[in-house]
């Protein structure tokens, strides 16, 4: 057997005799591995999906022509592009609603397989196999996702209705599409959406020439640059869910490291007796390196799994917010490449690197000739803990700099992480210099040994107690800030949601019709139409609300900022008001003037700044007429109308029933008001579940640091017990001084709590949502989670101490025997 | 074959440097046995780690064989250790988390000189054949200090170095190990150089001598 | 779209195809249906200038011009223009996506320097693409074939990357009806098609080529082709023949070729004066002289010889450029060719299945 397998063998046989910290260290990497995988499986399906969407039709597609002011437009323009020579292909897009219990609403897609270019894929499907006989002809075929029918309930064989009787083609399977989509050749979608000879736009391959002026006045073309807007807007979603999963994996990767440097001390001198016995550092060090590996990959593979099953639970929450805030289409399953396996287990490694590769050095710089004796360890931790206090101090400074100067959400991450892991470096020091302070006070002999055992603890505690702060900072701060969105929100909801009944009609022309009808109604008190255009603004998507002069405004729709007679001004047609994100964005203030797009170009007066929470594009607003008269392609899109409670019902089925809209076209206040909040919070669902699942990790970083203690503290105890101190009494002094470390933690984490939740609402959220929040303090939260924490910290110390109470007095007798 | 000629080493202390060899000479023929006896801080330990490579001298020689040791890289040295010679020390040094038959067998595996007979006979000799299943903890020191003396002799080194090797032990178990040490190491054929502060167990050695400053006093006959 | 995707018009259009069928459920289907498409009949009198149009309930149709040119400095040029029509199933034409119909247009020009070709495709039932008899106009997307004076004169355009033609065809001759009074057999089995040609044509005009125009002067042939199944089973591909004599006569030969036996042969000897003869069978003798290996690897006859005894024609039958291979959705061989021998003369030569 070579020196190696022997000291592997040596080493590893360390484990059989401490199971538990050999689960220590794999629970730790397990953990860090799990969330953060299940979190990067959760924003990878995202993206994928993106792409998906993106790719229904990919291809050398440069640009599209799309109508203007209207939804569709009639296909004889097509037939004239065409004959002009223009290489461009149709498209028409609509929901279709389809027959069942619910009522099940997806994307229809009308392709024209003809007149896409040779290169093209049509849903990622490679033009071999592309049965074009079947697929134009009768009865088609319907092309849609396995997950989209999964999610619809329905079986590929199924045939499905629409809610008006009509037949869908029989589905056909493809799994490149993009969730929530069914496509279908054009004929058939035109049949299917009742628009027979009308598109939606049409996609432009190779360069475009300038349009023919009798068709640039019905469709203007659209660069592919504001393609990808799906995957811009949820950036910041996405990154504040890898930033949580990111904390998740340092507060795993605490754990690990606290173990593994704890099997390091105790296996000191095992490592002395291995090199005395003639095996070689470098023997040594490749040995612990194995075991590391070892750990590694056993850890990996157990987050992959156990991230694969969390990202599971999470994702009907996660694809339910990404589809209320941004409408974008995420599938309801997961999918589990090889990659992921491999990269679950690299990130384990560098997991394991990193919590291990300092124990390894040091294990491989450990003198020969060295006294054994912890003490002599811990009290080379003085000078650590100062370093470590210089650190935190250097991190402070990044943190401020970050703040002052940091104009980007990176940067507020780099705050958020600076701010985090300068208080974590801080805590040991803090921690001992309250202890030292106490130790002065206290006068009686067991108060005094209380004390200064319990700062002797310290070193080997500091990163488990490291851990409980940065998770109880992070539910402090993530608490301070979900709670605080849902108040602002509510209040802001509650005012803007006036009207009693929103009508959004198929067209301006139905529009202008329902309009005419409503004013005849005498329940009515007030119609207030909404005109609207999306524009770009810097490459923004802005969406432009024309609205009339009403008293309604003034006094429901909130402003945070107004110049003086704000309202009267908007109503002349030279000032326009912008939502909050909007005006950041832009860098506009009030009194500053905005060059609006308009044709000639306007320069418009910003006179208001209002908050438009959950929206991802910009809003602004002017008047009415200013806007129809100078852009006449915006289009009437809302109605509110306001009118007593009880005539609410009887009004909204006469409209329904006069206007043939659906449900989704006249929608009650209440309904509108459930939607939201709910989208809200299942938004803020994720984080919670996120949030807790850290809290709990740091639980356990302080039960299996409590556990690796008890061991060594025997040393400690038994002089007391000698001395004449009771078991129990230990077990109860041994229990004070873990809820003492613990409560001065809590007590820290509190105030970084909201110092965090500030960043959060103050920073982060204004650079992810271009919002910014008030800061709210709810002592009852910060109460509970204070409590939590003490929990956790009780929870964790009840096993350890049950086995120190156990301990026969000829055990701690040996402690004697066995001192040299 | 074992030669010191003219061995210095010091240690640096807060204190300004603090000179603990001073130009040792030294030899041990082989099966023989030296007593390297002085009172404590006069270097007996220092001279036993650079003898096993555990450290470097600062000046002079350690032949072995007439080899010289001082020259030999890291993995040579740790070589030395594992092939050469056998260690046991005052705190016995053993691995916990192995049982005493593993602890046993243990140099002699990573020497590749392992001889079931040999290792059998000695846990016979050491009276430890009825605990080979025990983990060091459960053993008392008088047989914690057996294990270790089995371990270093199980691969038949040709050096052993003791270092206060009785010296957690009471008076009659001290004679009693120390009997079987030397018993077991002329069965092996190997040659101990045995630090002790103890006249009465020096005694028992083939030859002795005193460090005193740095430097061999007297050598007793 | 790639050549498999286009299974359907593949099938259709040619019959034979240059690969192993790819669908024989596509041939099985085909002959089940035929049926319910319209039969080509002997003794079915042609009528003008309604047949100039499509022909709804036939399977399939196409027009198709090929034109031989020279330009100033005595340089030889051709030129294709094609547009097929095919109908996925039976019955008339109906308007919007529904339409039975998927037209598909070639245009190709072949020079000094080399041959282009292009290809685009359309649906019908929108007026993307279509045939109107009367005034006459075929057109796809951008290509047009427009005629006054019925189809007497014609202006034709079209064009693809790096290549445009835009021509004035002009002919005062009566058309010339292939087979039976345009009754056409394809082999001994009964499969046929109505086959009617222009071969007189005068042409004018200009082709341009990577920006250059080029002023040109030549002949012309408009052929016009309907049917619903014009191949047999086991009838793998054809070569086909337009020659102009320098002479005055016209002549146009064609063979079809059978997996196992004797080709089809078939032509029609077109005097000087417009007078036809069916020739048939040993009639018409066609011998391979030499291969050209095209750029994607098939090997395809460039140099002919072909005999028509009956009429003393013995020509050795040249490609004036051998790699005049049509890239679309399914590949042929199309270009121009120059006669020696007992004649001398231009013409075109298709040749598919290969």
């Amino acid at each position: 057997m070579s020196p190696l397998t022997i000291t592997l063998q040596a080493l590893l046989s360390h484990w059989w005799r401490h199971r538990l910290q050999f689960f220590s260290i794999l629970v730790g990497l397990w953990l860090a591995t799990a969330l953060w995988t299940g979190v990067q499986a959760l924003n990878d399906q995202a993206r994928t999906d993106y792409a998906r969407a993106s790719a229904v039709l990919a291809g050398p597609t440069q640009a599209q022509l799309v109508p203007q002011g209207t939804d569709r437009f009639e296909q004889a323009l097509y037939v004239k592009l065409r004959q002009l020579g223009w290489p461009v292909s149709p498209l028409l897009e609509g929901r279709l609603r389809l027959a069942g219990e619910h009522a099940l609403n997806i994307r229809l897609i009308g392709i024209e397989p003809l007149s896409v270019p040779p290169a093209t894929a049509i849903a990622g499907t490679p033009a071999q196999g592309f049965d074009l006989d079947a697929f134009i002809g009768s009865p088609g075929q319907a092309w849609v996702s396995p997950d989209t029918l999964q999610q619809l309930g329905l079986k590929g064989t199924d045939r499905v209705t629409t809610e008006d009787g009509q037949a869908l083609p029989p589905f056909v399977l493809k799994p490149e599409l993009a969730p929530g989509v069914i496509v279908v050749d054009i004929g058939h979608a035109q049949a299917l959406l009742q628009a027979p000879g009308q598109l939606t736009r049409l996609m432009l391959m190779g360069d475009a020439a300038t349009l023919p002026a009798d068709i640039a006045d019905r469709l203007r073309l659209q660069s592919p640059s504001d393609d990808g807007d799906l995957q811009r807007l949820t950036d910041s979603f996405h990154l504040n869910l890898t930033a949580l999963g990111l904390l998740a994996f340092v507060v795993g990767l605490f754990i690990a490291h606290a173990a593994i440097g704890l099997a390091l001390e105790q296996r000191r001198g095992l490592i002395r007796t291995l090199r005395a016995c003639g095996i070689s550092v470098r023997t040594l060090v490749l040995g612990l390196a194995l075991e590391l590996g070892v750990f590694a990959v056993l850890g990996g593979l157990a987050g992959v799994v156990s991230g694969y099953l969390l990202a599971g639970l999470m994702l009907p929450n996660f694809a339910a917010s990404l589809r209320g805030l941004y409408g974008a289409q995420v599938a309801g399953h997961l999918s589990l490449p090889l990659e992921w396996w491999l990269a679950g287990v690299g990130v384990s490694v560098f997991g394991a690197l990193a919590a291990g590769t300092s124990s390894v050095l040091r294990a491989a710089r450990l003198p020969l000739l060295a006294l054994a004796q912890p003490q002599a360890w811990l009290l080379a931790q003085g000078p650590w803990v100062r370093r470590q206090a210089g650190a935190a101090v250097v991190l402070m400074l990044v943190a401020f700099v970050c703040w002052r100067f940091g104009n980007s959400l990176t940067s507020a991450f780099i705050l958020l992480a600076a701010l985090l892991l300068a208080a974590a470096l801080l805590l040991p020091a803090l921690l001992d210099a309250a202890l030292g302070g106490l130790e002065r006070i206290c006068r009686r002999p067991l108060a005094q040994w209380f004390i200064a055992d319990s700062r002797q603890q310290l070193p080997a505690l500091s990163l488990a107690l490291m851990a409980l702060l940065l998770a109880l900072a992070a539910s402090v701060g993530v608490g301070s800030m979900t709670e605080g969105f849902r108040k602002t929100f509510n209040g802001w909801l509650d005012q803007r949601l006036s009207a009693s009944l929103y009508v959004t009609p198929q067209d301006t022309e139905q529009a202008l019709q329902i309009s005419d009808w409503l004013r005849q109604q005498p329940s009515v008190t007030a119609v207030l139409p909404s005109w609207r255009l999306e524009v770009r603004l810097q490459a923004w998507p802005v969406q432009v609300q024309g609205i009339i002069d009403h008293q309604d405004y003034r006094e429901h729709w909130p402003l945070l900022e107004q110049s003086a007679k704000a309202w009267e001004r908007l109503a002349s047609g030279d000032a326009l008001m912008l939502s909050e994100q909007l005006a950041r964005r832009l860098e506009l203030g009030l009194g500053d003037r905005l060059e609006f797009p308009a044709n000639p170009v306007q320069p418009m007066t910003v006179v208001g700044i209002y908050a438009d929470y959950g929206n991802p594009k910009g809003h602004l607003l002017v008047n009415a007429d200013w806007l129809r008269g100078n852009l006449p392609e915006a289009s009437l899109t809302n109605l509110s109308l306001s009118l007593p409670p009880d005539r609410v019902a009887p009004l909204k089925t006469q409209l329904q029933q006069r206007f043939a809209l659906d449900d989704s076209r006249v929608i009650e206040q209440a309904n509108l008001k459930a939607w939201s909040t709910e989208v809200f919070s299942r938004t803020f669902a994720a984080t919670a579940a996120l949030n807790s699942l850290t809290l709990g990790i740091a639980g356990v970083a302080l039960f299996i640091s409590l556990l690796t203690l008890s061991q060594s503290r025997l040393g400690q105890l038994a002089p007391l017990w000698a001395l004449g101190v009771r078991r129990s009494r230990l077990v109860w002094l041994s229990l004070g001084q873990t809820l003492m470390l613990s409560s001065l933690t809590v007590l820290l984490a509190i105030p970084l709590g909201l110092l965090l939740a500030w960043s959060l609402v103050a920073v982060v959220n204004v650079q992810a949502f271009g919002w910014r929040l008030p800061l709210y303090m709810f002592p009852g939260q910060l109460l509970q989670l204070a409590v939590l924490g003490l929990l956790t910290s009780l929870l964790a110390s009840v096993w350890p101490l049950w086995q120190l109470a156990r301990r026969q007095p000829a055990e701690l007798l040996r402690q004697f025997a066995n001192e040299a | 074959m074992l030669v010191v000629e003219q061995l210095c080493k010091s240690f640096n202390t807060a204190q300004g440097t603090l000179p603990v060899l001073q130009g040792v000479d030294l030899t041990l023929a082989r099966g023989s046995s030296l007593a390297l006896m002085g009172e404590s801080g006069s270097g007996k330990s220092t001279l036993l780690h650079l003898v096993a490579g555990l450290d470097r001298a600062d000046s002079g020689r350690i032949l072995i064989d007439d080899e010289p040791l001082d020259g030999r890289s890291e993995a040579a040295l740790a070589r030395w250790r594992r092939e050469g010679i056998g260690l046991v020390f005052q705190q016995y040094n053993l691995i916990s988390s192995l049982n005493v038959a593993s602890n046993l067998a243990f140099q002699a595996r990573l020497a590749g000189r392992h001889t079931p007979r040999w290792v059998d006979y000695l846990a016979e000799r050491l009276g430890l054949a009825a605990l080979l299943q025990r983990y060091p903890e459960q053993l008392s020191g008088g047989q914690q200090q057996r294990v270790a003396i089995g371990r270093a002799l199980a691969a038949r080194p040709a050096l052993v170095l003791a270092d206060e090797p009785t010296g957690s032990l009471d008076e009659a178990s001290s004679d009693e190990v120390l009997a079987l040490l030397l018993e077991l190491v002329g069965e092996a054929g190997s040659s101990v150089l045995m630090v002790t502060h103890s006249p009465r167990l020096a005694a028992r050695l083939a030859r002795r001598c005193f460090l005193h400053a740095g430097r061999v006093q007297t050598e007793g006959v | 779209m790639k050549p498999e995707t286009c299974v359907v018009m593949l099938v259709l259009l040619l019959g034979g195809c240059d690969r192993p069928a790819p669908a024989p459920k596509s041939f099985a289907g085909l002959g089940q249906d035929a049926a319910a498409y319209r039969q080509v009949l002997p003794e079915h009198p042609l009528i003008f200038p309604l047949d100039h149009g499509a022909h709804d309930g036939f399977r399939i149709e196409w027009w198709y011009v090929t034109a031989n040119l020279t330009d100033t400095q005595g340089r030889d040029w051709g030129v294709q223009w094609t547009l097929f029509r095919s109908a996925l199933r039976p019955g008339q034409e109906m308007k919007g996506w529904s339409s039975p119909n998927l037209w598909m247009g070639h245009a190709a020009l072949t020079g000094p320097g080399g041959h282009q070709s292009s290809e685009t495709l359309a649906r019908g039932g929108l007026g993307q693409a279509g045939v109107e008899a009367q005034p006459f106009r075929a057109w796809i997307n951008d290509w047009s074939l427009r005629g006054t004076d019925g189809i007497g004169r014609l202006r034709m355009t079209a064009g693809g990357e790096g290549f445009r033609y835009d021509l004035k065809l002009h002919s005062e001759r009566a058309l010339v009806l292939h087979g039976a009074q345009g009754y056409s057999e394809k082999s001994g089995k009964g499969q046929a098609s109505y086959y009617y040609s222009q071969p007189f044509y005068q042409v004018s005009g200009e082709v341009e080529r990577g920006g250059e125009r080029i002023p040109v002067t030549g002949r012309a042939w408009l052929d016009r082709e309907w049917s619903s199944q014009p191949l047999a089973a086991g009838q793998s591909g054809w070569d086909w023949f337009s020659l102009h004599l320098d002479g005055g006569a016209k002549l146009m030969l064609f063979r079809v070729r059978e997996d196992q036996g004797m080709p089809y042969r078939a032509g029609t000897w077109i005097s000087a004066q417009g007078e036809t003869r069916a020739l048939q069978g040993d009639q018409i003798q066609f011998k391979e002289l030499a291969w050209t290996t095209q750029d994607n690897g098939h090997r395809v006859p460039t140099r002919w010889q072909v005999k028509v005894p009956a009429h003393g024609v013995d020509v050795q039958v040249d490609a004036l450029e051998p790699k005049a291979w049509m890239e679309t959705s399914y590949p042929y061989w199309e270009g121009p060719v120059r006669l020696s021998g007992s004649e001398t003369g231009r013409g075109y030569l298709e040749m598919t299945g290969y």
